[in-house]
């Protein structure tokens, strides 16, 4: 190892900033998994009696597939089998009534996300961002709601979602990753807690950009959220989400799964920061970050793009997809994935061609750092009725340092001649030219780095809103430190 | 004092030592040109005051500006004013040329105690030397270096050099690669730049780019010793005669004393 890299390295270990823990009182259920506990969390969350029947049917389908030990095993990771009995499924903030306004909310609360930058009270927010704040398994505050609702869209949690909204939630909950999709969404369908819920709708151009912050707070829980979006005729709506978790020892589970509808001309616009806690230098700890994410083009010319920045956990499994149903209806994937000391990520896209004229694009950018270990895999399936479908899939990896590893699994299928592919793949290292370049003209050595890497990042981050591109390259140099070795 | 004070250079790569001893002095205002065959550890100089360090110093010093220049990292060397001119520039992906520089002049100016320049300052300056090196704007747009032909790298390595106005210029085989239009270009870049607070150590193969940038001081180098220092006409001897001709002389001590 040459002396600047060690001058990177030592640079490098800088530590995880989110890691601090809120002391509040929660309302926290006894930990494991059964029909009765399935029964306990709907009924604290007063739902409607359809609800309930989908969570126990989503249930036993779990079970069943528990036993039959149907865990998969396909990705390129490893971990030790979970105990799913040693997780707490639900752990909320104690609340004393009903909340109406943000003043009511628990200070400590409201100073977390202050701490973590995401300040609840609206007068301090970014002017044109409206956020659902999660903690642990409840939204604790939804921002802008009034605004919002005078321009039609609707804002609000799962929680009151279905309380208020059963009639949109029964038509779309599970249209696009029904509980029989996998192990972990099936998981997530009988327990999930809370998460967003957005409804935009015919001809409406949402006014701001919305988010939801995601933050585990409480020990030895899963955090299970589910987000729906659904965009009506003509509408467009961009939506971000963030995340982060404290450090611990031990491992938790974060199994959500997102839907997107989108009907004729709609566009949905989808931003992940993922900054959950990664596990310390020596892979102890960190968030397994268990992800089902999909979007349906139903309707003709209709849009969804997926823009992703995964930083954080120690494991990421997540493939943001599309199924792309209605004609000339486009997919679009943009990932940057970083995966330093011993964190692993097996991250792509799956882009379901059925419509005529359908397109998708892939961009995925992996960097592996440290004993980092960064998969790429990616499905691009065109059907029989897809005449005229194209896609076009880029996967870049970068590697520092030479103990990390990068590994890519493209997987394409074709059923109608008239597909039009392309494939472009590319592995680097940053090089020691590279570096020693930069330094001569005078950049230290940690800007030399952060610079070569924010460069084999800018197709991505161009895709991103404003505020959260600036945020994702301070992430990313972040992440970063103690990397180059 | 002397800008550059070299002696007594030792260098090793691995298991070879490539210089065996190099004593040289620049002074501000000089213009040196080091030539010699292939192999004769001329890059090996180039780099090695550009502090890379894959190269291991054995024996010697070297002072610039009286500071211990094997004490310095990289950048330390670059923000006290060294440049070096690559031989085969890099590439770097997503990075715009012009965003780039900036940042690297920045950072000198910073570690001057100069206020860093924004980008309305930065582009006239900008602009005005992208014309002396009779550049197109768009390829400054682009990202550094990347699908550059070969000239069009060496002649962004002068750019740079024109903008960060450095004390000691090493120019290393800049020529290469050159047609005689783009040599013409390059060298009328460089001459603008000769300055009597400025000097520049040209390392080349081939007597050809001295008939543009005219040197004060010509060195040979063969097998890490230089074998014989003169003047400009040194170097029209060579072409004529070729190297072997000096390497029978590698017993006459000549240690180049500007």
């Amino acid at each position: 190892m040459s002396t600047d890299m060690n001058v990177v390295h030592e640079l490098a270990s800088r530590d995880y900033e989110w890691g601090f823990v809120t002391d509040i009182e929660e309302d926290r259920i006894p930990k494991g998994l059964s029909e009765d506990v399935i029964r306990l969390i709907s009924a604290k969350k007063k739902e409607p009696e359809f609800m309930l029947e989908w969570r126990l049917n989503a249930y036993r389908y779990w079970a069943s597939q528990e036993k039959a030990d149907a865990e998969p095993k396909w990705a390129n990771v490893q971990f030790p089998p979970i105990n799913y009995q040693g997780i707490t499924y639900y752990s909320a903030p104690k609340q004393k009534k009903q909340l109406t306004s943000l003043d009511e909310l628990d200070p400590e609360i409201l100073r977390t996300y202050e701490k973590l930058g995401i300040p609840l009270a609206e007068q301090k927010l970014l002017a044109n961002v409206a956020v659902d704040a999660v903690f642990d398994s409840v939204s604790v505050a939804t921002t802008f709601k009034a605004k919002l609702a005078e321009a039609g869209v609707i804002f609000c949690s799962f929680s009151e979602a279905v309380l208020k909204h059963p009639e949109l939630v029964k038509k779309y909950l599970g249209s696009v990753v029904p509980h029989t999709d996998n192990f972990y969404a099936a998981l997530n369908a009988a327990v999930f807690s809370d998460g967003s819920f957005v409804y935009v709708p015919k001809g409406v151009r949402c006014p701001m950009e919305l988010s939801t912050y995601f933050r585990i707070n409480a020990a030895e829980t899963g955090q299970f959220e589910r987000t729906l979006i659904v965009a009506e005729e003509g509408a467009y709506v961009s939506y971000l989400e963030g995340c982060t978790a404290p450090m611990r020892d031990e491992n938790q589970l974060h199994a959500a799964v997102v839907e997107l509808v989108a009907l004729d001309n709609a566009q949905i616009r989808y931003s992940t920061v993922q900054n959950w806690y990664p596990g310390d230098k020596n892979g102890k700890g960190g968030i397994y970050n268990f992800v089902t994410k999909r979007g349906k083009c139903l309707g003709r010319n209709s849009k969804i793009s997926w823009t992703q920045v995964e930083t954080g956990s120690a494991i990421t499994w997540k493939y943001p997809s599309c199924i792309l149903q209605g004609d000339n209806s486009v997919g679009e994937f943009y990932s940057v994935a970083l995966t330093n000391n011993y964190q692993q990520a097996d991250t792509g896209t799956k882009m379901i061609h059925l419509g005529k004229n359908t397109k998708s694009t892939i961009v995925s950018k992996g960097i592996s750092a440290g004993h980092g270990q960064n998969t790429y895999r990616g499905m691009v399936k065109i059907m029989k009725g897809a005449t005229g479908a194209r896609n076009y899939t880029q996967c870049d990896s970068l590697l520092i340092g030479d103990k990390c590893g990068a590994h890519t699994f493209p997987y394409i299928e074709v059923k109608n001649a008239s597909a039009r592919m392309e494939h472009e793949a590319a592995t680097s290292k940053i090089g020691e030219d590279q570096l020693f370049y930069l330094q001569q003209r005078g950049l230290k050595t940690e800007d030399a780095v952060s610079m070569i890497v924010n460069g084999f990042c800018k197709q991505v981050f161009k895709e991103l809103p404003m505020e959260f591109a600036v945020e994702a390259q301070k992430l990313l140099a972040v992440s970063l430190e103690g990397s180059v070795g | 004092m002397s800008l550059l004070e070299i002696r007594n250079l030792h260098v090793t790569v691995g298991e070879n030592e490539i210089l065996k001893g190099i004593d040289l002095t620049v002074n501000a205002g000089e213009v040196h040109s080091i030539m010699g065959p292939n192999g004769s550890g001329k890059s090996t100089l180039a780099q090695v005051l550009a502090r890379r360090d894959a190269y291991h110093v054995t024996e010697g010093s070297i002072l610039f500006e009286g500071k211990d220049l094997l004490e310095m990292k990289p950048e330390e060397a670059a923000c006290e004013g060294l440049f070096l001119a690559f031989q085969y520039p890099v590439e770097i992906p997503g990075i715009g040329n012009t965003y780039f520089l900036r940042s690297a002049l920045n950072a000198q100016r910073k570690h001057r105690g100069l206020d860093e320049m924004d980008a309305m300052d930065f582009l006239p300056l900008f602009r005005e030397k992208l014309k002396l090196l009779e550049m197109d704007d768009k390829l400054m747009n682009r990202s550094l270096n990347e699908g550059f032909s070969g000239g069009e790298k060496k002649r962004n390595e002068i750019l740079q050099m024109a903008v960060l106005e450095p004390k000691l210029a090493i120019l290393d085989e800049t020529d290469s690669g050159l047609d005689i239009d783009a040599l013409r270009i390059v060298a009328a870049g460089v001459n603008s730049l000769r300055s009597p607070e400025r000097a520049m150590v040209v390392v080349t193969h081939y007597q050809r780019l001295l008939n543009y940038i005219v040197p004060d001081f010509v060195h040979v180098l063969v097998d890490g010793r230089i074998v014989r220092s003169g003047g400009k006409d040194l170097a029209l001897e060579l072409e004529e005669k070729g190297y072997g001709w000096t390497e029978h002389d590698t017993r006459q001590p000549v240690g180049a004393r500007a």
